[in-house]
């Protein structure tokens, strides 16, 4: 099935929730409201002509002052059978970043959900393991949000880990060759 | 001794021991450097004897924050990151960021690039199986296969020498092609290679697959079925042992694929024995690919010529021509500005699975956002389904089977 048929049956069947379709270079994206994801997703891997029965991907983009709201969760669905693919959009405001789980749908969707809260801080509800998963439990901020500076925080919000090396660092220079001013 | 005659004295024999003795679950941290992880991964196993309770992967040591630093480079400056994500198959990492940012920009390579980025695409499977297979069989104590690999690996590597001057990080495929054309001299020992190289997998294959002890350790072990196994969202080999021919390279052909007879082997009983057996049939299609593009290569350019905003124009060009040095400028110090917007996710079938690339692009020379879908990520949070229930010495089995690098896990 064409995947712009796919987004015309999703419309008929979720007319409230599904805002904008939109296509480029052959692939249609699906911008739609956060609160009955899972009903969506159910019905794209359930109904017999679709069967999206693999996750390809689940990230977020951040739009800080592009666009209100602020995040979009981005689920990439693809169907084996079929052969097609089509791209959710859904969008999370900052206030309030929670969007529901889609675990008891895609097993695989667990760490890439708790990637998204890793890097961007939107929590999932009904995760089984809602922890960070790249970074250490205490590390401060999302560092793929866009405020987030490339470099880190260079202020008291640094790493506590990173904090301590420099310590010992510094406690060891005196023990260095040149004394402890180099 | 079978593992089900194991279980059968443990669980006979288990109330008798628990009515005896007070026992207790033994927490058991492997890694971040246990010899047998693959890279710095870290597992805490709690243990009822010799059985796995509950398994906790804990990944990240080896982030390097990747897709931040996408998002600040132009989109000619961001390649060589994608050579550390899995620095054991750079070239295959290439191919699928370039081919990415082609689709985005909507411009397609040359023929002969396309069978050029084919040709090393396969090398780089070849090269990525080989490392797969002489580590997975150390883990489970076959040392020998360990030695034998290594001596192709490195032909290999001499050859990537050869092409572009680097072995490991490679960064040879550009935008709109490959950086530069390949000798006479380098077909001719690739295809040396390609008539050598089955009489090697057949090495390979009588040093292990008459070993009763390889048998025993991976038959019937990490089993997983070909639904659950999509469910989780394995791709590559992990999942085509589990009977689903599932292949990006014939589901959504790029490059020359299209152009080329090869077949996708696939398993049965979706465990760590079929998983093996599908890696060294991909071998052989390797090979038989590698040698198809050789035959019907065509001459020609080796970058696209009609995308001057995207595409770094040839050196000599820049030299004497004013419009070549105002597009090198800017695309060397602004980025492809001419981007359009949108947004593409584009995938390659790597050596370890479904390689993704999200993009988002909002009109600049740098991506707004460059989301990796590594498939290694996917496969390492299947672990504690694999290893869950099972004995210990199994959880080396599951840990080489699934085919992690950390580099692309982490990212």
């Amino acid at each position: 099935m064409e995947p712009l048929q796919i987004a015309g049956i999703l419309k008929d069947r979720f007319p409230e929730e599904v805002k904008e379709i939109k296509e480029f270079r052959g692939q249609v994206s699906v911008v739609v409201k956060r609160d009955r994801i899972i009903d969506l997703i159910k019905f794209l891997k359930e109904e017999p002509e679709i069967q999206m029965d693999y996750l390809r991907d689940l990230t977020a983009v951040d739009w800080l002052g592009k666009k209100v709201p602020r995040f979009e969760v981005v689920y990439h669905l693809y169907s084996i059978k079929f052969r097609h693919m089509i791209r959710i959009k859904a969008e999370v405001p900052e206030e309030d970043p929670v969007i529901d789980s889609i675990v008891p749908l895609y097993a695989g969707a667990n760490w890439h959900e708790r990637e998204c809260f890793d890097m961007f801080g939107i929590q999932f509800r009904g995760h089984p393991d809602m922890r960070r998963i790249l970074l250490p439990e205490d590390w401060e901020g999302y560092p793929l949000r866009k405020d987030y500076p490339l470099e880190g925080y260079r202020d008291e919000r640094e790493w506590s880990g990173f904090k301590e090396v420099l310590k010992i660092a510094k406690e060891n220079r005196k023990y260095d060759w040149y004394g402890e001013e180099r | 001794m079978s593992d089900t005659v194991i279980k059968d004295i443990a669980s006979s024999r288990k109330e008798e021991i628990r009515s005896g003795f007070k026992t207790k679950e033994l927490v058991l941290s492997m890694g971040p450097q246990h010899p047998s992880t693959h890279g710095v991964l870290r597992l805490v196993l709690e243990l009822d004897g010799e059985t796995v309770v509950k398994c906790t992967p804990y990944v990240g040591y080896l982030h390097r924050g990747t897709e931040k630093l996408c998002e600040n480079r132009t989109y000619l400056n961001a390649l060589p990151l994608s050579d550390r994500l899995d620095y054991i198959v750079s070239m295959a990492n290439n191919v699928g960021y370039v081919l990415a940012v082609e689709r985005l920009f909507g411009i397609e390579a040359p023929p002969r690039a396309k069978y050029i980025r084919t040709i090393v695409s396969e090398m780089a499977r070849i090269s990525g199986h080989i490392i797969w297979l002489a580590t997975h069989a150390l883990d489970l104590g076959a040392m020998t296969v360990f030695l034998y690999s290594f001596r192709e690996r490195e032909w290999i590597l001499d050859l990537f020498e050869h092409l572009c001057g680097a072995r490991l990080t490679t960064s040879y495929p550009r935008i709109g092609g490959v950086r530069n054309d390949v000798t006479e001299e380098f077909l001719d020992s690739l295809y040396e290679f390609t008539e050598e190289f089955p009489k090697r997998i057949e090495e390979y294959e009588t040093l292990i697959d008459q070993n009763r002890i390889w048998l025993q350790r991976t038959k019937g072990i990490g089993v997983i079925s070909a639904e659950e196994a999509i469910n989780w969202g394995l791709t590559g080999p992990v999942l085509r042992g589990s009977g689903v021919p599932y292949d990006v390279r014939k589901f959504a052909p790029y490059d020359a694929y299209p152009w080329v007879d090869f077949e996708v082997p696939v398993g049965k009983n979706g465990d760590v024995y079929d998983r093996y057996r599908v890696r060294m049939q991909e071998l052989r299609q390797s090979t038989r690919i590698i040698r198809q593009c050789i035959e019907r290569m065509p001459k020609g350019p080796i970058m696209a010529p009609d995308a001057p905003k995207f595409t770094l124009p040839p050196k000599e060009r820049v030299m004497s021509d004013m419009e070549s040095l105002i597009h090198h400028f800017v695309l060397i110090t602004k980025g492809p500005i001419a981007a359009p917007e949108g947004e593409i996710y584009s995938a390659i079938e790597a050596p370890k699975g479904e390689l993704g690339f999200y993009i988002v692009s909002d009109g600049t020379g740098k991506p707004y956002r460059l989301r990796l879908r590594s498939p290694s990520f996917v496969h390492a949070s299947v672990l504690p389904r694999l290893c869950e229930g099972h004995l210990v010495a199994d959880v080396i089995a599951n840990i080489g089977t699934i085919d992690i690098v950390l580099g692309e896990c982490d990212r």
